[in-house]
């Protein structure tokens, strides 16, 4: 016999709502073990048809970018509007791209 | 006719006296998740006795409704397995009252979708097609039952001290009632003969199966299945019954003309 878990290890939870979107994040929930929460997920997120498949990866898995840091990492890239391809003429016959 | 609607009441009372008896635990859930996890079996459950009372309704013909077998019918009329109105605990002697076991709930989910897993597979050859493409349905949503107490019946089992404790005194509780799957009463030996029912002697060596499997990986032990054979489907409740319809009936009854 195993002993109790006192507390339930977090896990993210990804959906893919329908074949050929990309999975998305939806929430979180507490769970033993991957097994259950993938069985959780689909009681919690996919009541209402809301997915095809789910995803769970336990947080502390995630490395995450410190909030404090978003200045450094992220207002740089504001003024380089030249990195969006929206300098270019797309012929019609392209259609959508 | 009589023999069908006497069978379908048979199966719509089970599911929707253990999706009522199930849906005590909505707001009182062990964790969240599992809260809505159980309610998402009830409503599965009831969904399965609407679509069953429906037909019994059309077969009748008249005045009769969906909400009149459901809340019109006393105790006596009611046609499930006794198992399924029993409450979620082990039992009590006088005034004695308990909180609800996790254990009990989820034991008698599992022995009874294990049942019913196999039941609604046979049921989707009945010569009754409606029936057929019912059975078609809940096939599909009892697998997910099955899965889900089966699941936790590991984790119980398997788990601490205290929770094989409650696990295996839930099945000890519980597992005599099961005798009553394989007694045929009138209405299923009806039905069997026309081809609408099923006999559960035919899949009685699969139910064996796949509940001596689960016992054996939660490290239960399976108990001796004898004495009282009990008789819910006839008609003969225990006194658990009457309490649930009172609770699930009562606001039907003070506004029997409403509407919602």
């Amino acid at each position: 016999m195993t002993s109790a878990l006192k507390e339930w290890p977090l896990w993210e939870i990804f959906v893919r709502s329908k074949q050929g979107l990309e999975h998305k994040h939806c929430g979180s929930l507490h769970a033993a073990d991957a097994a259950q929460a993938l069985d959780m997920a689909r009681d919690v997120y996919t009541r209402r048809q809301e997915g095809v498949s789910i995803w769970v990866v336990e947080s502390r898995a995630i490395t995450a970018s410190n909030p404090d840091e978003k200045g450094e990492l992220f207002d740089p890239a504001a003024d380089k509007i030249y990195r969006h391809p929206t300098f270019y003429d797309i012929p019609d016959e392209v259609g959508h791209m | 006719m009589s023999a069908t609607i006497d069978y379908l009441l048979h199966l719509a009372d089970n599911a929707l006296v253990l999706g009522q008896r199930n849906a005590e635990w909505c707001g009182h859930g062990p964790i969240l998740e599992e809260d809505i996890a159980l309610a998402n079996v009830s409503l599965d459950l009831i969904g399965q006795a609407r679509l069953l009372y429906q037909l019994v309704a059309t077969l009748k013909g008249g005045n009769t409704t969906e909400d009149r077998l459901a809340y019109f019918r006393d105790a006596g009329e009611f046609r499930n397995y006794t198992l399924l109105e029993l409450p979620h605990h082990g039992p009590l002697s006088g005034y004695a009252q308990s909180s609800l076991d996790y254990g009990t709930t989820i034991v008698r989910n599992f022995l009874y979708s294990a049942l019913m897993a196999l039941l609604w597979e046979a049921l989707e050859k009945s010569a009754n097609t409606d029936l057929a493409a019912i059975a078609a349905k809940s096939l599909k949503e009892v697998r997910y039952h099955l899965r889900h107490s089966r699941d936790w019946l590991l984790r119980l089992g398997d788990g601490t001290d205290e929770s094989h404790a409650r696990s295996q005194a839930a099945l000890d509780h519980l597992f005599p009632y099961t005798q009553e799957f394989w007694v045929s009463s009138p209405a299923e030996s009806a039905a069997i003969e026309a081809g609408i029912g099923v006999d559960l002697q035919t899949i009685k060596a699969d139910w064996d199966g796949i509940v001596d499997a689960a016992l054996a990986e939660a490290t239960l032990q399976r108990p001796v299945a004898e004495g009282y054979v009990s008789e819910g489907k006839k008609g003969l409740h225990s006194e658990h019954l009457g309490f649930l319809l009172a609770d699930m009936q009562s606001l039907a009854r003070a506004h029997p003309n409403g509407n919602w």
